[in-house]
């Protein structure tokens, strides 16, 4: 019996089947599977024994197309990688390829990212534990949860355009400065959201049901969280305060006061509670950085030479020094006086140009357009420095990691993501080893799969 | 090139080990050779508390020699500090499995194994994890064509006929 107890742990295998267990496949289709995933459970009784997980049914080779398109054009695929919190991808994507260029991007764009960010990190928790206590029969809590996520999506779509697929971010800064009320709308639908999550707290927190489902169940131990690189809620719901937001600091999180909730048995439970506190410290974040932040651009200017002068120009020019005003962007208008119209420098990697001009200039002028092409197009594009960077963001599901390696040409040699709940998934098994079959429901809705970033 | 003091510090303990270093952005890389890998990751492990495994992942540079470069990714909760240890594996050569380092690995294995035909020695289980068992070569290889199909089940106007 040991002896099949330690095969079983070593490999999270079914390595053979005693007399009288019964093979049932969980999934792939499936209500409480989040996504297609399969989970092939080995049962005496209603006991699960042996389980085994295949994932990949959603596989979309997200790192195979990323290769063939130029850095620019990848953004909206990162929307489709963790579809419920789609900003903190395009964010996560977009800092990855600004490291290997050396950008940083102004400190407004870096609030900007902070707000947009956390207010996906609420929407992501509203989602999970709204869909998870559903499955749990508290259907109320689901609609409570989803109209709050309304309100949300309502003040993204005011600033970003879009509502799920929403590719706000740019390399070297985001679509679109805030919307000019957007503060008081953000801090009245912040002050609504509380409000709810005090109700769903009432219905669900001390709830004789909840508290029977979710405490207890898929506990994982600290050590096996460490050793299968847990991250976010689920390792912070072991007790190890560990947040990419504290321990790298990005943006403008270390200028921020936020705490990190932690809970101490690793069950779903705490899982639960932590979430539930993550919201209020998200709102907490938002609020500060309402208050703080800047004016000024929210994308990066031209880096690199300084731009000369219109006479300057003529005059090198007369004198016939065409040498050392040849790579020199110049600001000319058509009768050499002001600067009424946008000037378009030629696209120039020294000059760590990577801001797409704004649409109205691309529709409306053939420098604009012009300008937009070579961004974007196949072999034009921008094209960073030979190297390789990583670079971890805080995701709604823990560290999400971006691992970039660049040849110098207009396209990633190796774009790789981390997702976060592919450790958690891996680690499954483990957490539902004992339990019955009901129990894998609430373990897996804490999971809080997303099955976009799982399969890639 | 300068040596960051992570560097100097493991390169101490491992100098013939090393192929080379670099700290491009900050982000400290170390090349080890082949077969030391799996020594050099338990090392970092017990001695520098690299505790948690990030990422493993691996790069296919066709055309060159050694062909793949595996990556790891390391992490310290303790210190907060990362690391990227690399090394290049040819065509057909295996490396050393880390699951008995890391639990993480046993899936990263196999993804990495299902994407770049990497084999992994001593690995429990090595199976594809995102493709399905008939898929017919390895789809991150720079010569796999990113146009290529492979249904698994023929079309059904050729089922008709």
């Amino acid at each position: 019996m040991s002896d099949t107890e330690t095969k079983t742990e070593q490999t999270d295998l079914i390595v053979e089947e005693p007399s009288g267990s019964m093979m049932l496949n969980m999934g792939p289709s499936h209500p409480a599977m989040h996504g297609i995933v399969r989970i092939i459970l080995q049962l005496e009784g209603e006991v699960v024994k042996a389980a085994d997980m295949e994932i990949g049914y959603l596989h979309r080779a997200f790192e195979k197309h990323a290769e063939s398109v130029t850095y620019t054009q990848v953004m909206p695929w990162t929307d489709r990688l963790n579809y419920v919190s789609p900003l903190i991808n395009n964010f996560g994507y977009a800092m990855c390829v600004e490291k290997i260029f050396g950008i940083k991007v102004t400190e407004r764009c870096e609030y900007v990212r902070v707000i947009m960010g956390e207010i996906s990190r609420i929407v992501d928790h509203l989602t999970c534990i709204g869909a998870s206590a559903m499955e749990l029969n508290a259907f109320t809590v689901f609609l409570y949860m989803m109209k709050a996520r309304e309100w949300l999506y309502e003040l993204i779509e005011d600033v970003t355009g879009a509502r799920v697929t929403i590719s706000y971010a740019r390399i070297g800064g985001v679509r679109a400065d805030l919307t000019p009320n957007f503060k008081e709308r953000c801090l009245h639908q912040l002050k609504r959201i509380r409000e709810t999550l005090k109700e769903c707290d009432a219905l669900l927190t001390k709830n004789r049901i909840f508290m029977d489902r979710m405490q207890g169940i898929g506990i994982i131990s600290k050590e096996d969280a460490i050793s299968y690189a847990f991250t976010g809620p689920m390792l912070r719901a072991c007790g190890i305060p560990y947040d990419v937001r504290r321990a790298y600091p990005y943006h403008v999180y270390d200028q921020l006061d936020f705490e990190i909730p932690v809970g101490e048995n690793g069950d779903c439970y705490d899982r639960y509670l932590v979430r539930m506190e993550e919201m209020q410290q998200s709102m907490r974040i938002i609020e500060q950085a309402l208050e703080k932040i800047p004016g000024g651009p929210v994308n990066v200017d031209f880096e690199g030479n300084l731009i000369i002068e219109p006479p300057v120009v003529v005059d090198e020019a007369k004198m016939g020094k065409i040498a050392e005003i040849a790579d020199r962007p110049v600001d000319v208008s058509p009768n050499l006086e002001g600067q009424e119209g946008d000037s378009y420098y030629k696209v120039n990697p020294d000059l760590k140009q990577v801001i797409i001009p704004p649409k109205q200039k691309s529709y409306t002028s053939i420098e604009g357009l012009m300008n937009h092409f070579k961004l974007i197009m196949y072999g034009h594009g921008i094209r960073p420095p030979k190297g390789e960077a990583y670079v971890c963001v805080e995701g709604g599901n823990g560290e999400l990691g971006f691992y970039i390696v660049s040849d110098g040409t207009d396209r990633g040699y190796r774009i790789r993501v981390r997702p976060p709940c592919y450790n958690f998934v891996a680690a499954f098994p483990k957490m539902i080893l004992g339990l019955s079959i009901a129990d894998i429901i609430p373990a897996f809705g804490s999971v809080n799969m997303i099955g976009g970033e799982l399969d890639h | 090139m300068e040596e960051s003091a992570l560097i100097q510090s493991i390169r101490a303990k491992i100098a013939n080990d090393i192929l080379g270093f670099h700290s491009f952005r900050g982000d400290d890389t170390i090349l080890v050779r082949r077969e030391s890998v799996f020594a050099v990751l338990k090392m970092l492990k017990e001695e520098f508390d690299f505790n948690m495994l990030a990422d493993l992942t691996a790069v296919d540079y066709l055309g060159q020699e050694p062909r793949f470069e595996v990556v790891y990714h390391l992490n310290s909760l303790e210190k907060n500090i990362r690391i990227r240890i690399k090394t290049p594996v040819n065509e057909g050569e295996e490396v050393d499995s880390i699951v008995s380092l890391w639990a993480i690995a046993n899936w990263l294995e196999r993804e990495v194994w299902d994407m770049f035909g990497i084999k992994f020695k001593d690995h429990p289980d090595l199976r594809r994890l995102l493709m399905y068992d008939e898929f017919e070569g390895h789809p991150l290889r720079k010569d796999y064509p990113i146009n290529k199909r492979q249904p698994r089940v023929a079309p059904i106007w050729k089922g008709i006929r």
